[in-house]
C-alpha cells in the first residue's frame, strides 16, 4: 500500500512522540443500521428516492407497513417489517432497512460479463456503471441479498449505490443524513464495526436480548454495510437476511473451472481438428466399380 | 440421359452424373441455421468471458447482443425443429449405425472402405443432429430463465444458478459439435459443402460415403453440370 511507506509508527533516537503516529489511516467506509433504534418511519426511503432523483412509487398493501415485497431498480432503500413471535409468546416487530450490502466479495461483480459494469473502490462502495451495462442480469442470479433489479424501461439494472457520488465529496450517505432516531450511523469500517460491538453488548447486558449481535457476514468477505440485531442467531427473521450469505457455487463453478474447461476444450478441439487434417487428410470420393459386364451400375 | 443399356465405363473414370441430396428448402432452412447459430455462438462468447467481448461489439455491442441473443435463440430452435420434422425418420438409429460406431475408429482415419453401408446419414451424422437437438432444448429451457432472470421468484433463485451452469456447459457442447461438423463438411469431406450450396453430389460420392442410400437415389440421377 503506498500510503502505508508513508506513515511513520517507530522512530530511532527520537524525543518525543512520532509525528502522525495512530492517524486513522482506514479508507473503508461503512454503514451501521441498528435495527434495535429503527423506528420505521421511512425517512431514509424517502430520502434515497429524493437524493438519487425518482420519484414515490406506487406501494403494494400487504398487511404491513412495509412500502412493497422488495426493493425495485427505482427504490433501492426498503424497510422490511416483521412480525415476530418469540418463543414466549410476546410479539416482536422488527424493522431492517434493506439495501445493497456492498459486499467486500460480491457476487454481483464476479457475474457480470460487461467490461466496467460493475466497480468495486478501495473504500468498499461496489457501484454500477449503467453506462456499461449491459442488461444481462448476472449480476441478479450473483447477488446472495436479492438487490440488484433489471428496468425493463432502461434495459439495465440499477442499484443502491451508497451514495457514492455524497461519500466522494465528504458527506455521509442521504439515508443517513435523514435519520431522526440515529439508528443510521456511517463512518470507517473499524469505527463502524467497534459501535456496533458497543451497542450489541449493551442489549446483551443491560436490554435483555442475550443473543444481541453484529451482522457483518464473512461468507461474502465482510460488507460495508452492517447491521445490530436483537437476535444475531437468527438473521432470517429480518425480513429475509440470509443466515451465512456466499456468492452461489454455481456462479464461482461457471466463473472458474468451467470455463478454463471450456476454453481449453474449444481450443483443443480446434488444434485437434487441425491435426487430423495435417493426418489423414480429405475424404476423397472413390470410382464406382463396373457391374460383372463392365457397366455402369 | 436416356439409355436402354448403361454406357460402358473405364476403371477410374468418374461418374460425374448428380443426384439430389437436399432440397432448396432444406438448404435455405440449414443456412438460416447455421448463421443464426453463428450470431449464438459469437454473442454468447462475448458473454462467456471477458477477452471474448469484442465479438459482440462487432455485431452491434453489448446490450443489442443482450437483446438479440434470445430472440436468434427462438429463430435458431425454430429451424432446428422444421429440420427434425423433416429429418426425423432419415434420422433413426439402424444396426449399420451400430456397427458403423463400433467402426469409428476406421472412419476417423479415412478407412471408409471398412466401414458398413450408411444411408442418407451416417452415424456421425446423426449424433451431430441428436447432438443439437437435445442441446437445444436445454438451451431453450434454461434460457427463458436467462432471458427473464426476475420471472423465477427469489424462492426458486436455485434454478437460476442450474440455469446458467446448463446453458455454458451445454452451448460449450455445441460449440464442440459445430467445430466438427463445419470442419467435416468444408475440408474434409470433398463435395459436402457443394452438396449444401447446389444441393446435389456425384452418384460416385453418394456410393463412396452413402451406400444405402446411394441404392434408394442412383436411378434418379441427372446429367452433371
Amino acid at each position: 500500500m503506498s500510503q502505508a511507506s508513508t506513515e511513520i509508527i517507530r522512530i530511532s533516537g527520537h524525543a518525543g512522540s512520532v509525528p502522525g503516529e495512530g492517524l486513522n489511516r482506514e479508507f473503508r467506509v461503512c454503514k451501521l443500521v441498528d435495527t434495535t433504534t429503527c423506528i420505521g418511519c421511512k425517512a431514509c426511503e424517502v430520502a434515497c428516492l429524493e437524493w438519487n432523483g425518482y420519484s414515490f412509487s406506487e406501494t403494494t398493501f400487504d398487511n404491513s407497513y412495509q412500502t412493497m415485497p422488495e426493493t425495485a431498480w427505482n427504490y433501492w432503500n426498503l424497510i422490511k417489517f416483521n412480525e415476530h413471535e418469540r418463543e414466549d409468546g410476546t410479539m416482536q416487530l422488527l424493522m431492517r432497512k434493506d439495501q445493497c450490502m456492498h459486499c467486500a466479495d460480491p457476487g454481483c461483480l464476479a457475474a457480470c460479463p460487461a467490461d466496467g459494469a460493475i466497480v468495486q473502490y478501495a473504500n468498499g462502495i461496489v457501484d454500477f456503471q449503467e453506462d456499461h451495462c449491459i442488461g444481462c442480469g448476472y449480476c441478479m442470479t450473483g447477488c446472495p441479498f436479492n438487490i440488484p433489479k433489471f428496468s425493463p424501461t432502461a434495459r439495465k439494472v440499477f442499484k443502491c449505490t451508497l451514495c457514492n457520488d455524497r461519500v466522494s465529496q465528504g458527506l455521509e450517505p442521504a439515508c443517513i443524513k435523514a435519520c431522526p432516531t440515529g439508528c443510521l450511523h456511517f463512518g470507517t469500517k473499524i469505527e463502524m464495526v467497534e459501535l456496533a460491538e458497543t451497542r450489541a453488548e449493551q442489549l446483551r447486558e443491560n436490554s435483555g436480548f442475550p443473543d444481541a449481535g453484529v451482522y457483518d457476514p464473512p461468507g461474502v468477505g465482510g460488507t460495508h454495510v452492517i447491521y445490530v440485531l436483537h437476535d444475531a442467531k437468527n438473521p432470517q427473521f429480518y425480513g429475509g437476511l440470509p443466515k451465512d450469505p456466499h456468492v452461489p457455487i454455481s456462479v464461482r463453478l461457471w466463473k472458474g473451472p468451467l470455463k478454463w474447461i471450456g476454453n481449453l476444450a474449444m481450443v483443443a478441439g480446434i488444434v485437434g481438428l487441425a491435426a487430423h487434417y495435417l493426418r489423414f487428410g480429405p475424404k476423397k470420393e472413390e470410382t464406382i466399380p463396373p457391374d460383372e459386364n463392365g457397366r455402369r451400375p | 440421359m436416356s439409355t436402354q443399356a448403361a454406357p460402358q465405363v473405364r476403371a477410374g473414370e468418374r461418374d460425374e452424373e448428380l443426384v439430389v441430396r437436399y432440397s432448396l428448402g432444406e438448404r435455405v432452412n440449414h443456412w438460416i441455421g447455421a448463421l443464426t447459430y453463428i450470431y449464438l455462438m459469437m454473442t454468447g462468447l462475448a458473454f462467456w468471458s471477458p477477452y471474448l467481448f469484442w465479438l459482440a461489439i462487432v455485431v452491434g455491442g453489448g446490450p443489442i447482443a443482450r437483446f438479440w441473443h434470445p430472440w436468434v435463440g427462438l429463430a435458431f430452435s425454430a429451424s432446428l425443429f422444421w429440420t427434425f420434422g423433416e429429418w426425423r425418420r432419415d434420422m433413426q438409429v439402424d444396426d449399420d449405425d451400430r456397427a458403423w460406431a463400433k467402426a469409428m475408429p476406421d472412419y476417423i482415419e479415412n478407412r471408409d472402405d471398412k466401414l458398413p453401408p450408411q444411408g442418407r446419414f451416417n452415424f456421425g451424422q446423426k449424433l451431430f443432429f441428436w447432438g443439437m437437438f437435445y442441446s437445444v432444448i436445454l438451451l431453450l429451457l434454461s434460457g427463458f430463465s436467462l432471458w427473464y432472470t426476475e420471472a423465477l421468484p427469489w424462492s426458486l433463485r436455485y434454478l437460476r444458478y442450474l440455469a446458467i451452469l446448463i446453458h455454458a456447459s451445454v452451448a460449450m457442447i455445441t460449440i464442440g459439435l459445430f467445430l466438427i461438423h463445419v470442419y467435416m463438411s468444408t475440408i474434409l469431406e470433398e463435395g459436402s459443402f457443394g452438396s449444401m450450396i447446389h444441393g446435389t453430389v456425384t452418384r460416385a460420392w453418394a456410393w463412396t460415403f452413402h451406400r444405402k442410400w446411394y441404392e434408394q437415389v442412383k436411378n434418379n440421377a441427372q446429367p452433371g453440370r
